[in-house]
C-alpha cells in the first residue's frame, strides 16, 4: 500500500552548512509518528522541506506515491498536506469563525467567487462551526483571534490545519508556548484526531510523545539517528546519550 | 428537540446560531451607509455653484476606492497607481481627440478595459515582488509611461495637453451646462455603480481571501491559496476602476495633460486613503472629501502652509491615528457607548 | 580625435560626475535601510537642507564654498540624530507603509519650510575661482567643477571603503546589516551603530545636496524630485551595500547621461528602464540580500 508521505534521501545545505542530511522517512496512512531531537537538529527545517517552504538540495518528497518535490507549497496543501507552525500563524485581525471560513473557502474554491457574500454560504458556515464545536471553540467564534489567550489561539491553529481536510498533517510543537494549565486541551485534541490521517508531530514534551506516538524518529544535526517504537527509542543507548538523558520520565535506571 | 438535549447542548446551539447570524447579517446595508450618498445628493442642492469641484471630489473618491482594494484589503503598497488613472484619462482623451470617440459611457468602458489590461500585464510581472522592490518597480513603470507619452507629445499633446475635447451629452439627453451640474450627477452615478461592485467584492469569499493575504500571507500559502493569482486579479480590477476615474476626469474637465501620471497623484491618493482610513470602504469617501475640501480652502490662502499642514497631518496620523479618521470615529463611538452603559 | 570618441569621453566624464553625486547622496540611505530596514523618504530633505545651509553660509556669511560644505555636512548630520532618536526610533517596528507616510510627511514639511524661508526660485552658489571655468585637455575642455566632483567622489569612496572594510566599526556595521540579531547577541550595540551610520549618511546627503547646487540649482522641490533617483540607486544597488550603491550609481549615472546625450527627448526613460530590468532579474539589487 502506498505510503501517505515518503521522504527519500532528502538533503539541504546553506553554503557549507548541511542542515538536512540524507533523511528518509515514511508515514503510512493513520501513522502516529513523533519527530524528536535536540534544539537545532533541523526538525522544523525538515517540515519546511516537506511542505515546500524550502527547496531541497537533493532528494524527493512523495505524497500518496506522487512526486511533489517540485510542486509549490500551495499546491501541496491543496493535495492534502497540512501543517501547523511552531509560532501561531493566524489571521489575528479576524474572528475565529472567519479564520476557519477563510480556510474552507480556499480549500473548496469558494474564494474564487467575487460576488456572493460570505454569510450566504450556509454550508461553509456550518462546517466552520462544526470544526469549532469539535475543539470547544464555539463560544469564541466571534472573538478576534488576537483577543484570545495563547492556548486557545493554538487550538485555532490546529483547527485551521484540520479544516483543510488533510491526508497528511504535520504538527510543529503543538503544545509550545501553551501554559501547562491549558496544555491538556491540545493533548486531548491531538489524541482524538481522525485515525485515517497520517500525522507527524514535532515535540519536546516527552509526555506528549509517549502518549501519542506509535513510532519515533530521532533527528540529530540534520540526520536520522534512529527510528523505532517508543520502547525501542527509550532504551536506545545512543538516544539517551544524545538527547533523552535526564529528561526521561521513566528515570535513568529502569528498563532493560 | 431531542430527549438528550441538556442545557449545555442548548447553550452551544444558541452560541452557534448567534455566530452564524452575525456573519449572515454583516454584508447587509446598514442605515448609516446611506449617509455619504445623502450628503452627496444634498451637496447638489446646497452648493449648485461648486459642482465642478464636486465632480472632482467624486472622481478622487473613486480613485481612492480603487487604491483601497489593493492597499487596504490586499495589503499591497505601490507608488505607481496614478499610472492607471492616467491610462484611463488618456484612453478617453485620445479616443475623443484622435478617433472622434465622444460617447461618454462607452468611453468609460474603454478606459476601464485598457487600464485593467495594463494592470493585468504589469501586475502579473510585478506582484511577485514586495517591499522596496515593488515600490520602485511600480514607480518606475508609472514614470516610464509618462516619459513615453512625452516622447510622442505630438500625438499625446504632452504636458500642454490635448486641446479641444468635447463630449456628447449623456445618453443624448443631458446637456453639459456651464456649472457642470449634469457632470456631477454623471460622476455620482458612476461612483454608485462602481461602489456597488467594490462592496460586493469586499464581502465575498474573494475579498476575505484578500484580507487573509494581508493579515498573514505565510498562512495563505500554507493552506493552498493561489496568492499570486488573487493579487493579480484584484490589481487588475483596481486598475480598471482607477481607469474609470481617469476617464471621468478627462470627460468632466474636457482636458487632459501628462501630469495625470505624476507621482504627486499616486502620493496624494495614498494620503487621502490613510487620512480616511484603509480597508474600510468609506475611508476613501471621508479621506478624499476632507482632503479636497481642505486643499481647496487652504491652498488658496497659502500653498506653503497647505503643504506644511498636510505633512504635519501625515506625521500625526501615523503616530496617533493609524486607522485614519474612520478609526478615530469608531474609537470615539465605542468610548461613548461604553460610557452610556455605565450610567444606571 | 574621432567624433564618436569625443562624445564617448564626454558621456563618461559627465556620467561619472553625475554618478559621484548620486553615490555621495545615496550611500547613507542604502546603509541605513540595509541596517534597520527603515524606509526613509525624508532623505532627500536632508540633502536639500544641506544645500540651503551651504547657500546661507556662502551668501549671507561670506564663508568659502568648501568650508561651507563641511559645516553643512556636520550640522545636518547632527540635527538628523535628533530626528532619529526622537521620532524614527518609534517606527522601527512599524509597517513599510507607515514609515513611508511618516517620512513623506516630514519631507513635505521640510519643503514648505524651505519655501517659506528661501522662496521657490532656484538658488545658486558662488564658487571659488579655481572651481569656475574649464580644464583644457586639448581635444576638449571639461568644466572644472565636474572634475572636482569626481575627485571628491573618489576621495570619499576611498575613505568609506577603508572605514567599511578595514576598521572595527565597519566590520560591526557589516555584521549588523548581515544579521542583526546575531550581531546583537555577540554584544554589538546596534542601536548606537545605527544612530552613527544615520548621522554620517545624512551628513553625506547634505554634502551631496551642497555639491548638487552647481549642477541642478537648488529649489525646495529638490527634496522629492531627486528622492526618486536616490531610491532607484539604492534599490538597484542593494540595501546596505557600499559596493552596490557605487555600481548602481555608475551604471545609472552613465546610462542616464548617455540617454540624454544621444536621444535628447527620451533621456529620462533610460534610468527607469534599467531599473526595471535589473530589479526583475535581481529583485534585491546588485549586491542586496534576498
Amino acid at each position: 500500500m502506498t505510503a501517505a508521505l515518503e521522504v527519500q534521501s532528502l538533503n539541504r545545505s546553506f553554503g557549507a552548512l548541511q542542515v538536512t542530511s540524507d533523511v528518509n522517512l515514511t508515514l503510512e496512512r493513520g501513522a502516529r509518528r513523533a519527530l524528536i531531537g535536540p534544539n537545532g537538529a533541523g526538525k522544523t527545517t525538515l517540515v519546511n522541506l516537506i511542505t515546500g517552504v524550502l527547496k531541497p538540495s537533493s532528494g524527493r518528497v512523495l505524497l500518496n506515491g506522487k512526486d511533489i518535490t517540485s510542486v509549490s507549497q500551495a499546491d501541496r496543501a491543496r493535495q492534502g498536506l497540512a501543517r501547523t507552525f511552531q509560532i501561531n500563524q493566524l489571521f489575528r485581525g479576524l474572528s475565529v469563525l472567519e479564520n476557519l471560513g477563510l480556510v474552507i473557502g480556499e480549500r473548496d474554491g469558494h474564494a474564487n467567487n467575487l460576488w456572493r457574500p460570505i454569510g450566504t454560504n450556509r454550508a461553509v458556515l456550518d462546517e466552520a462551526l462544526d470544526h469549532l464545536e469539535s475543539l470547544r471553540l464555539v463560544d469564541d467564534a466571534l472573538k478576534l483571534v488576537r483577543e484570545l489567550p495563547y492556548g486557545r489561539q493554538r487550538l485555532v491553529e490546529i483547527a485551521i490545519a484540520l479544516a483543510q481536510k488533510p491526508r497528511v498533517l504535520l504538527l510543529d510543537e503543538p503544545a509550545a508556548g501553551v501554559p501547562s494549565s491549558e496544555s491538556h486541551l491540545i493533548l486531548d485534541v491531538v489524541a482524538s484526531l481522525d485515525p485515517d490521517i497520517a500525522i507527524l508531530i514535532i515535540e519536546h514534551d516527552m509526555d506528549v510523545v509517549f502518549r501519542f506516538a506509535k513510532q519515533i524518529t530521532v533527528l540529530v544535526q540534520g540526520a536520522v539517528l534512529v527510528e523505532g517504537s517508543p520502547d525501542e527509542i527509550m532504551n536506545n543507548e545512543q538516544v539517551r546519550a544524545v538527547y533523552l538523558g535526564q529528561h526521561s520520565r521513566h528515570g535513568g535506571g529502569s528498563g532493560g | 428537540m431531542a430527549v438528550s438535549d441538556t442545557p449545555a447542548t442548548i447553550d452551544r446551539t444558541q452560541a452557534r446560531e448567534r455566530a452564524a447570524e452575525f456573519l449572515q447579517r454583516r454584508h447587509r446595508f446598514q442605515p448609516a451607509e446611506a449617509l455619504p450618498w445623502l450628503i452627496a445628493i444634498a451637496a447638489y442642492f446646497i452648493f449648485p455653484d461648486r459642482m465642478t469641484f464636486g465632480s472632482q471630489v467624486l472622481i478622487m473618491i473613486m480613485f481612492a476606492l480603487s487604491l483601497d482594494l489593493i492597499l487596504g484589503y490586499a495589503g499591497i503598497v505601490t507608488l505607481g497607481h496614478a499610472a492607471f488613472f492616467g491610462i484611463g484619462a488618456y484612453t478617453v482623451g485620445l479616443g475623443a481627440a484622435r478617433l472622434g470617440w465622444t460617447e461618454p459611457i462607452s468611453g468609460l468602458f474603454a478606459a476601464a478595459i485598457v487600464s485593467a489590461f495594463v494592470g493585468f500585464i504589469t501586475g502579473w510581472f510585478l506582484l511577485r515582488y514586495r517591499g522596496l522592490t515593488l515600490l520602485m518597480l511600480t514607480l518606475a513603470t508609472a514614470i516610464m509611461l509618462q516619459e513615453a507619452g512625452n516622447l510622442r507629445s505630438d500625438f499625446t499633446g504632452g504636458y500642454d495637453g490635448l486641446p479641444g475635447l468635447a463630449f456628447q451629452p449623456l445618453l443624448g439627453l443631458f446637456d453639459y451646462d456651464l456649472y457642470g451640474r449634469a457632470n456631477y450627477i454623471y460622476a455620482l452615478l458612476a461612483l454608485a455603480v462602481v461602489f456597488y461592485f467594490v462592496r460586493r467584492i469586499v464581502y465575498s469569499p474573494f475579498g476575505q481571501a484578500l484580507t487573509g493575504i494581508r493579515e498573514n500571507v505565510r498562512r495563505m500559502h500554507a493552506v493552498g491559496s493561489p496568492v499570486h493569482r488573487r493579487l493579480v486579479t484584484v490589481y487588475t480590477i483596481a486598475a480598471g476602476i482607477a481607469g474609470i476615474a481617469g476617464g471621468l476626469f478627462t470627460q468632466t474637465n474636457a482636458y487632459v495633460t501628462l501630469t495625470v501620471f505624476d507621482f504627486n497623484y499616486s502620493a496624494t491618493v495614498m494620503v487621502m486613503l490613510i487620512l480616511g482610513g484603509t480597508g474600510r470602504l468609506y475611508g476613501a469617501f471621508l479621506g478624499a472629501t476632507v482632503y479636497m475640501v481642505l486643499e481647496d480652502k487652504l491652498s488658496k490662502l497659502s500653498p506653503t502652509f497647505w503643504q506644511f499642514g498636510i505633512g504635519l497631518l501625515l506625521v500625526l496620523a501615523v503616530l496617533f491615528a493609524r486607522r485614519g479618521l474612520l478609526g478615530l470615529l469608531e474609537d470615539a463611538s465605542k468610548y461613548w457607548s461604553k460610557n452610556k452603559k455605565v450610567k444606571p | 580625435m574621432p567624433h564618436f570618441a569625443i562624445i564617448a569621453v564626454s558621456i563618461l566624464f559627465d556620467g561619472l560626475a553625475y554618478a559621484m553625486f548620486l553615490f555621495i547622496t545615496s550611500v547613507g540611505l542604502s546603509v541605513t535601510m540595509g541596517l534597520m530596514g527603515f524606509v526613509n523618504l525624508a532623505h532627500g530633505a536632508f540633502a536639500m537642507a544641506g544645500g540651503y545651509v551651504v547657500v546661507t553660509l556662502t551668501r549671507n556669511f561670506g564663508i568659502g564654498f568648501i568650508p561651507s560644505l563641511a559645516i553643512a555636512a556636520v550640522v545636518v548630520g547632527a540635527v538628523s540624530v535628533v530626528f532619529e532618536r526622537g521620532l524614527y526610533r518609534r517606527l522601527y517596528k512599524a509597517t513599510d507603509l507607515e514609515q513611508v507616510l511618516l517620512t513623506i510627511g516630514l519631507a513635505f514639511m521640510a519643503i514648505a519650510t524651505a519655501t517659506y524661508f528661501y522662496g521657490p526660485i532656484p538658488k545658486s552658489v558662488p564658487l571659488p575661482l579655481w572651481l569656475q571655468g574649464d580644464i583644457n585637455l586639448g581635444f576638449r575642455s571639461f568644466p572644472s567643477y565636474r572634475a572636482f566632483l569626481i575627485a571628491v567622489g573618489a576621495v570619499l569612496i576611498s575613505v568609506l571603503w577603508y572605514a567599511f572594510e578595514r576598521t572595527n566599526i565597519g566590520a560591526k556595521i557589516r555584521a549588523a546589516v548581515d544579521n542583526r540579531r546575531m550581531a546583537e547577541s555577540v554584544g554589538i550595540n546596534v542601536d548606537l551603530l545605527f544612530t552613527l551610520t544615520f548621522a554620517v549618511g545624512s551628513g553625506l546627503a547634505a554634502l551631496g545636496g551642497g555639491l548638487a547646487i552647481q549642477l541642478f540649482g537648488l529649489s525646495p522641490n529638490f527634496a522629492v524630485l531627486y528622492l526618486v533617483l536616490f531610491l532607484v540607486v539604492v534599490a538597484v544597488g542593494g540595501l546596505g551595500s557600499l559596493k552596490g550603491t557605487l555600481l548602481a550609481a555608475l551604471v545609472l549615472g552613465v546610462f542616464d547621461t548617455a540617454g540624454k546625450y544621444l536621444l535628447a527627448d527620451a533621456g529620462g526613460f533610460f534610468i527607469y528602464a534599467v531599473t526595471v530590468v535589473v530589479l526583475l532579474i535581481k529583485p534585491a539589487g546588485f549586491y542586496g540580500r534576498e
